[in-house]
């Protein structure tokens, strides 16, 4: 590249990155600031002094902590009940021949297409009839599943070659062991890859836990941040933004640690 | 738990001992299996969808145990109600408008950005972060960016020599705010999946173009494009579903507001059903969302059975 295009090049880069990365900054540099300080304008770069108070005073306006269990119980529940779920019926799907396989497969594909945001109505409906609204399980069991899951695991079984299965039934090996010994070790890379896809997404969920909690006994830490707006006032932008990062932290190391199985996770979804 | 305990017995015992057993045995294990995950699709999908329908031709105010069938006469006020035709009109711009412009960047930025080295890595890297982020943080995040008074983006805009801009609380622009939040958020995702389909296009493709001195804009609307058009086609389905369901932004950041202004239809069921108490209502216009995603993914199918490319 001529050296023109390359500078050229270069300020087109650092553009981009000022677009993506500068809010993130100015959520950090928000965070650590004094009220006095969001209320200027034109704005204040950086903090005088870091405010560290700021994330207390959103941890106490609130049962944060409940918030945050709730979190953990609730993705990590999540992502047990899919393995224990998903491990299995992909394994079915990938590697036998029965009547109305394929029926139940599209049955799966249907449910692949359902956002959510389409069923939550009559879903809340049947919780309510249930007992289970304002309750973990509320949270939990709708998502016990995936059929994103399915679908993803069932290639990755499907491209173990026969070989491998056959050689493992000649040492009569059962079929629960075959699969648990040779069909899960294999499919590892996939399952951290789902897994975190998961993770992330039922971490980051708004709508389910908005529509179907009532009471913070059941209520999750995006909901919790949400609300700091009304215990708050609507313009503390400073104790918002720190409540926020208490959100974000966790999700912006996994995502130091593990990017390129996180972007594969995420990319997955489109190229299938 | 049954093939844990099946699982126990050694699979080479005599024969004529066995075979019946391991028969209904082998018939049992696929459908045990898919068991738990079609019991979950049954009662958190598929059901609901039949008792949404179901419920779409009743009035229902969730208190009275009575549910009265009216026939079409939901569909009927729903058509008849300008909130609702506004509902769906906002809803229409919202998706066409994001759909367009992150598509539109994404591309660019996918064909700038497929290139090896760090500097690369890392940016797609920073472009993709907004996406893994919890849509309660990207609104507060941006509610605080546009802030009419104190905002960093009125800023930017005064620096450029223009008025400061009410981002969320004018009518004339809450819609479009919506739009360039949405577009902030997804556009890094849509270009990794735009560079993913430019690395799996056979290189001997440009081999060959290189080798006939063909220009450049040649091989871009020659080559590249149409090979990469099954991967723009499936992000627009995926954008179309997506956008066309909106709510956790317009929820934190507007409420709907200011006059209906961004009011879709994911909100509008949820305010039908969960703030009025009408649930016919709120059924009706979810079976009208349930068409809208229907046909997009019947057209995605089709379309995908015919493979858009031209090699």
């Amino acid at each position: 590249m001529p050296k023109v295009q390359k500078f050229l090049n270069g300020i087109c880069l650092a553009f981009v990155v000022v677009i993506f990365a500068l809010p993130f900054v100015w959520m950090i540099s928000t965070s650590l600031k004094t009220l006095g300080e969001t209320l200027v304008f034109p704005p204040q770069w950086l903090p005088e002094n870091l405010v560290w108070q700021n994330f207390l005073d959103a941890w106490n306006s609130g049962p944060f902590l409940k918030y945050f269990l709730n979190s953990v119980i609730v993705a990590v529940g999540i992502l047990i009940f899919q393995f224990a779920t998903v491990i299995p019926a992909a394994y079915a799907f990938a590697r036998y021949n029965f009547p109305l396989k394929n029926f139940f497969f599209a049955i799966t594909m249907v449910t692949l297409m359902i956002p959510a945001q389409l069923i939550f109505l009559p879903v809340f409906l049947n919780l309510s009839s249930w007992g289970l609204l304002d309750t973990l399980w509320g949270l939990i069991l709708p998502f016990a599943t995936s059929a994103f899951g399915i679908f993803l695991l069932r290639q990755t079984f499907k491209q173990v070659p026969e070989e491998v299965i056959e050689a493992a039934r000649l040492d009569n090996a059962s079929e629960w062991k075959i699969m648990r010994r040779i069909m899960v070790p294999m499919a590892k890379p996939t399952l951290v890859t789902f897994g975190l896809f998961s993770f992330i997404t039922h971490w980051n969920d708004y709508f389910w836990p908005l529509v179907m909690t009532t009471t913070d006994q059941s209520r999750t830490l995006p909901l919790g941040i949400a609300q700091l707006r009304q215990v708050e006032g609507g313009a503390s932008w400073n104790i918002l933004m720190a409540g926020n990062m208490i959100l974000v932290i966790p999700i912006l190391i996994i995502f130091f640690i593990a990017q390129r199985q996180i972007i594969r996770a995420f990319v997955y979804t489109g190229v299938k | 738990m049954s093939q844990d305990l099946l699982s126990h017995l050694p699979d080479n015992q005599p024969v004529a001992v066995t075979t019946r057993r391991s028969v209904s045995r082998d018939f049992l294990r696929p459908y045990i299996m898919i068991a738990p995950a079609l019991i979950v699709f049954l009662l958190f999908f598929l059901f609901p969808i039949g008792y949404m329908i179901y419920l779409s031709f009743h009035e229902w105010n969730f208190i009275s145990p009575e549910k009265t069938y009216v026939g079409l006469e939901n569909f009927k006020r729903l058509v008849a109600d300008p909130l609702f035709l506004e509902v769906i009109r906002n809803s229409l711009v919202y998706t066409f408008l994001s759909v367009f412009l992150t598509i539109t960047i994404s591309l660019a930025l996918s064909l700038w950005l497929n290139k090896k080295g760090w500097i690369y890595s890392f940016i797609q890297g920073a472009v993709f972060s907004p996406h893994i982020i919890s849509l309660v943080s990207v609104s507060m995040l941006w509610m605080w960016m546009m802030d009419a008074d104190y905002g960093l983006l009125n800023w930017f805009v005064e620096k450029l020599g223009f008025e400061k801009v009410p981002w969320l609380t004018d009518p004339k622009f809450a819609l479009i705010s919506l739009v360039i939040v949405s577009v902030w958020k997804s556009v890094g995702y849509y270009t990794l999946i735009f560079i993913a389909g430019l690395q799996s296009i056979p290189k001997n493709l440009y081999e060959a173009a290189s080798l006939d001195k063909t220009p450049k804009w040649r091989v871009l609307t020659k080559i590249t494009l149409p090979m990469l058009s099954p991967t723009l086609f499936f992000l627009t389905i995926i954008g179309l579903i997506n956008s066309i369901q909106v709510f956790e932004t317009i929820n934190i950041m507007t409420g709907g507001g200011p006059v209906n202004s961004t009011k879709t239809l994911v909100y509008y069921i949820y305010e039908n059903g969960f703030v009025f108490f009408k649930l016919g209502n709120a059924s009706a216009a979810g079976v009208i969302l349930l068409i809208i995603l229907t046909i997009l993914t019947l057209i995605y199918f089709k379309v995908l059975s015919k493979k858009v490319h031209y090699q």
